[in-house]
């Protein structure tokens, strides 16, 4: 093997912070090589000047033995450096071949461009058909479109930035069997993530990123997952304390909930049923986009519904999110700003955005901003949140701590049902772990929560019962000790019906 | 290279300046566009700024003036900013200036000619409900076919127009006028006059009601949830609906407002300063106030500055076309300047310049 790419001293800093700090790494042809760190380390950074989107503040790079320093995505390309992103840029309304097409310096005829997928697909194991539209994809086929668009260009490096997020694990296998075979082609992947079993399973090689700098270069067929993870974050890591199960009475049921989706392309939930107790923690499965928006908008009563919604045997499916909030039910949205969090509020403004009911924070209306800044102040203590004060705008926050605010700002409100979606999404492990610690003490002090997420490894640590939420579907709940991977990965839906050609 | 960095948090120290520094721009400007029509900029600026003011000559008729023109501008930009502040874009004030004055006034001359202390507070009433229901058209529009209230509101202003016409020429034509357009003069009427309330200052009962609506939205905003609601569904509308908040409440309630105080406005003016209802009734007071809002950055102490200075530039504007002769055209575009600054260096509270050497490729 010879050396494909060489990275030498890069750094660059931004305002305040230095996303990456003379950062040095090679990487050979037809190797599998993994950037391995937690969020915020400078992964994507590091990338981004690989492939021309940002510009490093010193240090160079070789590709091929060649001087390289790409001033745009165009000369990146060119030189034979491709990236998948984790955020999709596709239409939904346009079909396959067109979106490829759109991505095209000189695009061929149309009916050219469709055998040259077709032959693509065939040949690396990504069933795709040109004519489909994008917006009727499922996650994991979406990704496929946005792989062969850069197999087109016949790459040399391929930068994938955290490609499994949105995969069953079925949907996983088909993708490894894909890199393995561009790999013995001699093409090298560059592979970011943060999931270590993943790495060891396919990765030659690892350079691990802490706060912007290289801290080791290893093989990580040869590391624990549990070694890898300490390099990662730099400390021995905390479990989540099990608890012992003392379930109540039911608290939510959902008989039957069906609801329209909110845009052309959402999913609508087809009658969805299922029941949490009080004291337990249903933990809901799924790739994104499977109606994971529309459950917790139908749970949280921003959008009403004619029927199916109970708590504590009461009809609730008409009540708007604050009469729900009366009554205990509290929410957290996946995305938190402009969601769960103004951006451009103060910490204690977005205190009163969920608080105000039951925190008696308004009297006739009129605000008592006293109240509010000490219920923001405690929902900082207690949740360890990183801020200069509670006047900060939430969008100066971190993505940790303004999670950390916003699941802290549902819990002390002491909820009887609080339904989260995505709690620890792109936040740092510490804080991960700190939130679901607070929601399982939520749960251990006799509230019943439901948690929606993609992290299967999040549900499998927290959940007493394990659902899918598949195409709109919910499956039935079965207890989460004791599932495989495999069985989940069916529950998710498998492959989405397509298994490798 | 000059770049824009965005700020973690909007500057409260640029937020306050902007105003300022775009003042200070426009009178440049403003300087530059009077030199080149071969006035001298310094005369014309002070003849704007500051002779309605100072000058011994012309403050004792223009000084009055200066709350007459103010008044009917902050209460309708206070109502304006409650919308504005939630993402409504009423831009059709005038219109509903325009129908609150002749319901107004139609009260008033319906009861012509008994003496009654009634009548004033009556003619108060119709003419906020004539500007509030004038302004539910486009609310309930969108709200129930999601037109867009930009465009219904500012077309209603010409229908508004059209109505005045009529009215003037028809249905409130004063009988004995002898034929000519125009109702009777209100301020000859005295149960249905808005007079002066202390000699000298142009105090009317509008400017009572200005001060009033600036010292209430200024609780509301701060103070009120109603407030906070409007302000999280401007920011963060998905944030607002997780909140709890009733889009189609806030709809209502916003167009309703701005409605209301906007044919308050038109009621005052047309029981005072104006006297009747005549065709050219209507002096783009609506229009004005959208600069004036956004002038008092939608604040409500902002918009009651806001709101005397951009009198301060009609009546100093009018002065100098009189005194030096400068066009209206130029006057006009010298207070579209005002806002066309603002909103220029409005940048400056979200981003931060930086001034960097380009870098060698």
């Amino acid at each position: 093997m010879s050396v494909l790419l060489t990275v030498d001293g890069l750094s660059k800093a931004y305002p305040g912070v230095i996303a990456n700090d003379d950062v040095s790494f090679l990487i050979e042809r037809g190797e599998v090589h993994a950037l391995l760190g937690e969020n915020g380390a400078g992964k994507s950074t590091l990338v981004k000047m690989i492939y021309g989107l940002v510009r490093p503040d010193s240090g160079s790079m070789t590709l091929n033995g060649a001087p390289f320093s790409p001033a745009e995505p165009r000369v990146a390309r060119a030189s034979g450096v491709a990236m998948v992103f984790q955020h999709f840029s596709l239409f939904e309304a346009l079909n396959v071949a067109e979106n490829i097409a759109l991505g095209m310096e000189n695009p061929p005829a149309m009916r050219d461009l469709a055998r040259k997928i077709t032959d693509v697909s065939e040949a690396y194991g990504l069933p795709l058909d040109p004519a489909r539209l994008v917006g009727h994809l499922s996650a994991g086929e979406r990704q496929r479109v946005e792989i062969i668009r850069c197999l087109l260009q016949d790459p040399k490096l391929l930068i994938m930035d955290e490609p499994t997020s949105v995969l069953t694990p079925q949907e996983v296998d088909i993708l490894f069997a894909t890199l393995r075979k561009l790999k013995q082609e001699g093409t090298a992947i560059l592979y970011i993530s943060h999931k270590l079993e993943e790495i060891r399973a396919l990765c030659d090689s690892a350079t691990i990123l802490r706060r912007g700098e290289v801290v080791a270069t290893c093989d990580p067929r040869e590391k624990s997952a549990r070694e890898l993870a300490e390099m990662m974050v730099g400390k021995v890591l905390q479990q989540t304390k099990a608890r012992g199960a003392d379930l109540g009475p039911v608290a939510l049921d959902v008989r039957g909930l069906s609801l329209p989706p909110a845009t052309q392309f959402g999913t609508p939930l087809r009658d969805v049923s299922f029941s949490v107790r009080k004291g337990e923690v249903l933990g809901i499965g799924g790739v994104a986009g499977n109606g994971q928006d529309e459950l917790l908008a139908a749970l949280s009563g921003e959008r009403g519904t004619r029927d199916g919604v109970f708590v504590n045997g009461q009809p609730i499916s008409k009540l708007g999110p604050t009469a729900r909030r009366r009554i205990g039910i509290l929410s957290g949205p996946e995305e938190r700003l402009g969601h769960a969090a103004a951006p451009d509020m103060s910490l204690t403004e977005n205190a009163l955005l969920t608080g105000h009911v039951r925190e008696n924070l308004a009297r006739n209306g009129f605000l008592d901003w006293a109240r509010t800044k000490a219920f923001a102040e405690r929902v900082v203590k207690e949740f360890d949140v990183r801020t200069p004060g509670v006047q900060a705008a939430a969008r100066s926050l971190s993505g940790g701590n303004l999670q950390k605010f916003v699941i802290g700002r549902e819990v002390l409100q002491s909820p009887d049902v609080l339904i989260v979606n995505q709690p620890t999404w792109g936040v740092d492990a510490a804080a991960a772990a700190a939130i679901r610690q607070s929601l399982l003490d939520l749960a251990a002090q006799g509230s019943a929560v439901v948690v929606i997420s993609q992290d299967l490894d999040e549900l499998m640590e927290i959940s007493d019962r394990f659902a899918a939420l598949n195409g709109g579907h919910l499956s039935e709940a079965v207890p989460a000790a004791g599932l495989t991977l495999d069985q989940i990965g069916l529950m998710l839906g498998g492959a989405h019906d397509l298994e490798p050609a | 290279m000059i770049t824009l960095e965005r700020r973690p948090e909007p500057s409260r120290m640029w937020q306050a300046m902007t105003p300022i520094l775009a003042v200070v721009l426009t009178m440049i400007a403003g300087g530059l566009l009077f030199a080149v029509l071969g006035k001298d900029p310094f005369e014309a600026i002070r003849t704007i700024f500051w002779d309605p003011l100072f000058n011994p000559q012309f403050a004792s008729y223009s000084r009055p003036q200066l709350l007459v023109k103010a008044a009917p501008l902050i209460l309708i930009a206070i109502g304006l900013s409650l919308g504005f502040r939630a993402g409504i874009w009423n831009i059709g004030a005038e219109g509903q200036y325009i129908v609150g004055a002749i319901c107004g006034a139609a009260v008033g001359l319906a009861f012509y000619p008994t003496e009654a202390i009634y009548i004033f507070p009556l003619m108060v009433l119709a003419g906020a409900i004539g500007g509030t229901l004038w302004a539910m058209i486009p609310a309930v529009l969108k709200i129930r076919f999601g037109t867009n209230e930009i465009l219904v509101s500012l077309m209603l202003v010409y229908v508004a127009e059209q109505l005045l016409a009529s009215m003037a020429l028809g249905a409130l034509r004063n009988p004995d006028g002898g034929g000519f357009p125009g109702s009777r003069n209100l301020q000859q009427y005295p149960s249905a006059a808005n007079p002066e309330l202390i000699a000298g200052t142009g105090a009317h009962w509008g400017v009572v009601a200005a001060f009033i609506a600036v010292i209430a939205a200024y609780v509301l905003l701060n103070k009120h949830l109603l407030g906070y609601q409007i302000k999280l569904t401007g920011q963060a509308p998905r944030a607002a609906r997780f909140a709890g908040v009733r889009p189609n409440v806030l709809i209502a309630l916003c167009l309703g407002i701005s409605g209301g105080l906007a044919g308050l406005a038109g009621l005052f003016e047309v029981s005072g300063p104006a006297g009747q209802i005549s065709i050219d009734f209507n002096s783009f007071y609506g229009f004005t106030a959208i600069i004036v809002a956004f002038l008092g950055r939608l604040h409500p102490i902002g918009i009651l500055l806001a709101g005397l200075l951009m009198a301060l530039t009609y009546i100093g504007g009018e002065l100098a076309q009189f005194m030096l002769g400068i066009p209206s055209a130029a006057i006009q575009a010298f207070q579209g300047m005002l806002l066309f600054f603002l909103l220029g260096v409005d940048v400056l509270s979200n981003f931060r310049i930086r001034i960097k050497r380009k870098q060698v490729a």
